[in-house]
């Protein structure tokens, strides 16, 4: 039991960090991103929607399941960080691909050219991703103290 | 409504019911206290109770309440206000819990059967309040009903008699603070609750490139925002509340839920 929630305590506030980061970040204080861009499609405003709502419950409900991770002395910080990145990185890729390219929602960058963005943004998720599989696979080898 | 101000004179005789309900609510924890087998009503709830009354109060009544007769933005504020954060402050507030220990026993017991009817039951429901509430607003905001409200004195108090009903029944029946006949477990109410999210998430962008008729792009722009990340604020303090009682409930070595 320990295990399984550690990956999805991580999972679920890694989606919700991202989206965090994306907002407060892209949104707020560079300004890169739009709100609302006129090219969205009406199936890429839902997902938007109910990413948006899922991330944002994600945040806090990972946050608690850390918290009774601890609680119970189940926490095991490799596997919880493995998480969080195979979470953030999953989102942002899903972001990056899907909702921005195919949906439409807005670019990264409201420039010329657009594609080192878009080359930066999706690489990087697969980085996370890949070292959050990494961290797992360590975690899972090493037989962590998950049970300790 | 329209073109009356109404006037200061106006306006204070309709902030009477409002106070009317601060002090009844103050004469009700007062009156039960004097029960020697029950506990002291906390303070904090007649500050909560007061400032909830507060906010549903600003939103129809005053200089806010008039401006978003015209102005999109302070009607976003306003419905804030209303439908949102009034609701949680006065669910906080244990309004039932309070009338259930000030009346007397055979009127305790009768409200408690009233409580457990199918009626308050299917009314109470996740999954209906959360239409009641969210599908309320597509209606307000992408039919006539958003004109028909600034036209019409009847419409205009239905629709944010409406706006507040179904928020304060959206609350309630996503955290419990308040006895509850029928509870539904944390999951199911956690999916309710990413879905009308969702569907506010959606309906604030979505008004945003085409807002209800006569609002201009400006108002619109920002009406907007303020409903999607004022929505956000507050249900961030709800999803709070919800994993808060989750997490207590989950305590290892207690069989008994830490909530009542």
């Amino acid at each position: 039991m320990g295990e399984k929630r550690n990956l999805w305590s991580g999972v679920l506030f890694g989606i919700g960090l991202a989206a965090f980061i994306d907002e407060t970040i892209f949104h707020q204080l560079l300004r890169w991103h739009h709100f609302y861009d006129k090219s969205t499609t009406d199936i890429g405003l839902i997902s938007d929607g109910f990413f948006h709502a899922f991330s944002w419950f994600a945040t806090i409900g990972g946050l608690f399941l850390f918290a009774d991770l601890k609680r119970r002395n189940r926490l095991s910080l490799i596997r919880w960080w493995g998480g969080v990145l195979l979470g953030a990185g999953s989102f942002q890729l899903y972001d990056g691909i899907i909702q921005h390219k195919l949906m439409g929602l807005h670019q990264i960058r409201y420039v010329e050219n657009v594609i080192p963005y878009d080359l930066v943004w999706n690489l990087s998720a697969v980085v996370m991703i890949a070292t959050g599989l990494f961290l797992l696979k360590r975690a899972s080898k090493k037989g962590e103290p998950s049970h300790a | 409504m329209h073109e009356t101000h109404g006037g200061l004179l106006f306006d204070l005789m309709l902030a009477i019911p409002f106070l009317l309900i601060i002090l009844l609510y103050i004469g009700a924890g007062l009156v039960s206290n004097r029960s020697p087998h029950l506990q002291k009503w906390p303070y904090w709830r007649y500050v909560l109770w007061s400032i909830g009354v507060l906010c549903a109060g600003i939103a129809v009544i005053g200089p806010l309440a008039d401006q978003a007769r015209i102005d999109f933005r302070a009607h976003m504020v306003g419905h804030l206000l209303l439908g949102m954060l009034a609701p949680l402050l006065l669910v906080l507030a244990a309004p039932m819990t309070l009338l259930l220990r000030t009346l007397p026993v055979s009127a305790a017991k009768k409200m408690t059967l009233l409580l457990r009817s199918s009626y308050v039951r299917v009314i109470s429901h996740p999954v209906t309040t959360s239409i009641l509430n969210i599908g309320g607003l597509w209606v307000l905001y992408t039919t006539d009903l958003y004109h028909m409200m600034h036209n019409s004195l009847g419409v205009h108090v239905l629709v944010h008699l409406h706006v507040f009903l179904a928020g304060y029944l959206f609350t309630m029946s996503m955290i419990y603070i308040d006895p509850v006949a029928h509870r539904y477990s944390y999951l199911y109410r956690s999916i309710v609750f990413i879905f009308a999210l969702a569907g506010h998430g959606i309906l604030s962008k979505y008004l945003y490139a085409s807002p209800p008729e006569g609002v201009s792009v400006n108002q619109a722009e920002t009406g907007s925002m303020i409903m999607y990340y004022g929505g956000d604020a507050i249900d961030a303090v709800l999803i709070f509340i919800l994993c808060l009682q989750w997490y207590q409930s989950a305590q290892p070595n207690k069989r008994l839920a830490a909530h009542p």
